[in-house]
């Protein structure tokens, strides 16, 4: 698999992600600040525009620019942590051969990437309880003998489990945990746009 | 959604226009990268000063860029932290040799933005960087298990006297020091009567039955911590002063700087009339105040309500806060 398969998938993101921009937005209205869908849908216009302008050789090369972007169109925390995510996914990728394994481990490293900045533990009613099952979820597949295609599904169904998870859970970061228990009863955003990433994922780099 | 605009993808871009075009001789703005100038900056030997944040809260943050406040100030999307290469394009531009003082107001993505920021400056550059996070809200009471206080009312103060020290040569690290003094000695708490609108989301944030108000709001349009029914102005100033002197806590004799901001949507009438209520319960509390500020500073677009600002000061502090400043948002002196 190639450069190409990645790019379909910000393409893919990015179609979805404005599909959803004003859903995204909605949910944020009522925990958050009601930007996160305009925010996701500028940062990925803005990615798709770098693909068509530029050509790129390898897909570290592609997510490394790829974060840079969103770190510099989305604002927010969401830029800071979807940037961060993209620019160690790519960093995890440099010199490797595609496989199952090295996808699940640069995985790994974007998420650690959005652990570093965001601080956020499982619970805490934020993009990380969706990406923590999915981690789980790629890991016990990739074992199970599962190619990338099945353990991207893999992982996407585990996010959506984690992001139905969070609609009970009292915020403790980002602009939602100012609710206190007033946040429980509402499904995070940012959960909500990582599950769609990676079901993107699973659509396009299978 | 009724507003006096074009598009709202243009709303932020073309506010800058304007406030470029009506401020000649206080500002030159970079349009590219967003962020409003002090027309006569990078000055020699003197500590470069940087805020910014979302848009929304104007007079906040681009209308303090002058004599004896800020540098520069980075403008976001509405509501939406700067991104790191604004702060990064600010800090270098800033920078006369006596490094660069970053305020950033604390909300996650402003604090990891701006962090961002002062990684790459430092690393690309070589520029000295410090950050005070303003963090005042008393609304927000459990800051375990949030992401900590917000910042609000006292960043505007914070501004005027940390700008003042600056304007007098001070160093860097003597620059830090104080604006984290005045962040220390500031509590704020607001209210909201009615929501705001987002332009990029067309209808209002929340909804506030017509008797309902919403206590401990922040500046975005996020609820508060309480929905209570609408009181007298008299209550209402209790609910906001007493939880900020139980804070700190101040104590009889204390001298402070009174600051009732709006929050863009309630006439300067109401304001005032708040003031009057804020100043009967400090007089009562036996708090003397030093001096005062009435108007919308600090706003959530076109949100009716209001904060209250204490900020304990010395004399230090008031001779700074007495010192010239000459910014589009603020006058004084000069």
């Amino acid at each position: 698999m190639g450069v190409d398969a990645f790019a379909n998938w910000l393409r893919d993101a990015a179609n979805t992600l404005h599909e959803n921009a004003a859903y995204l937005t909605e949910l944020d209205s009522a925990i958050g600040d009601a930007d996160h869908g305009s925010n996701m849908d500028r940062g990925f216009t803005a990615v798709v525009a770098l693909l068509d302008e530029t050509t790129f050789e390898t897909p570290d090369e592609l997510m490394k620019k790829a974060g840079m972007t969103l770190v510099s169109k989305v604002g927010g925390a969401s830029g800071p942590l979807y940037g961060t995510f993209f620019l160690r996914l790519g960093t995890a990728l440099a010199g490797v051969e595609i496989t199952p394994a090295t996808v699940g481990e640069a995985l790994k490293a974007g998420v650690g990437g959005i652990l570093a900045r965001g601080k956020a533990e499982l619970n805490d009613k934020t993009m990380y309880d969706a990406w923590a099952p999915a981690l789980d979820a790629y890991d016990e597949a990739v074992a199970g003998g599962s190619d990338l295609g099945g353990a991207l599904v893999a992982a996407a169904e585990a996010a959506a489990k984690g992001r139905d998870a969070t609609i009970p859970l009292v915020a403790r970061k980002g602009r939602a945990s100012y609710l206190g228990e007033r946040s429980a009863g509402h499904q995070d955003p940012g959960a909500t746009s990582t599950t769609l990433l990676l079901e993107s994922a699973a659509r396009t780099l299978g | 959604m009724k507003k006096l605009i074009n598009d709202p993808a243009d709303v932020v871009s073309e506010a800058l226009r304007g406030l470029e075009a009506a401020h000649p001789d206080h500002v030159r703005v970079d349009h590219e990268n967003r962020i409003v100038y002090r027309k006569d900056a990078p000055r020699p030997g003197k500590v470069g000063l940087i805020s910014g944040g979302g848009s929304g809260h104007e007079p906040m943050h681009g209308g303090f860029v002058g004599l004896g406040m800020l540098d520069a100030a980075c403008a976001g999307e509405v509501f939406t932290s700067p991104v790191p290469d604004q702060m990064m394009a600010a800090t270098k531009e800033v920078d006369a040799g006596a490094g660069v003082l970053h305020i950033v107001k604390n909300y996650t993505g402003d604090v990891m933005n701006f962090e961002m920021a002062a990684e790459l400056a430092a690393a690309e550059a070589g520029t000295e960087v410090l950050s005070v996070v303003t963090d005042d809200d008393v609304a927000v009471q459990d800051s375990l298990y949030t992401a900590g206080r917000r910042g609000v009312g006292v960043t505007v103060l914070l501004e005027k006297i940390v700008g003042a020290a600056a304007e007098e040569g001070r160093p860097l690290q003597e620059v830090a020091e104080l604006a984290r003094k005045v962040n220390g000695n500031g509590r704020s708490m607001g209210m909201a009567l009615t929501s705001c609108t987002v332009p990029a989301a067309g209808k209002p944030t929340f909804e506030l039955a017509e008797k309902e108000m919403e206590v401990g709001i922040g500046i975005h349009g996020e609820p508060g911590r309480q929905r209570l029914p609408l009181a007298p102005a008299k209550d209402i100033a209790a609910l906001l002063v007493d939880p900020v002197l139980g804070d700190l806590p101040y104590q009889q004799g204390d001298s402070v700087i009174a600051f009732v901001n709006g929050m863009g949507g309630t006439p300067l009438i109401e304001l005032y009339l708040m003031y009057n209520e804020v100043r009967q319960l400090l007089d009562a509390a036996g708090i003397t105040v030093a001096r005062s500020l009435v108007g919308n500073y600090i706003t959530s677009l076109e949100m009716a309500g209001c904060s209250v600002t204490l900020l304990k000061v010395d004399d230090e502090l008031v001779r700074l806060w007495d010192a010239p400043v000459n910014a589009p948002g603020l006058r004084w002196g000069a």
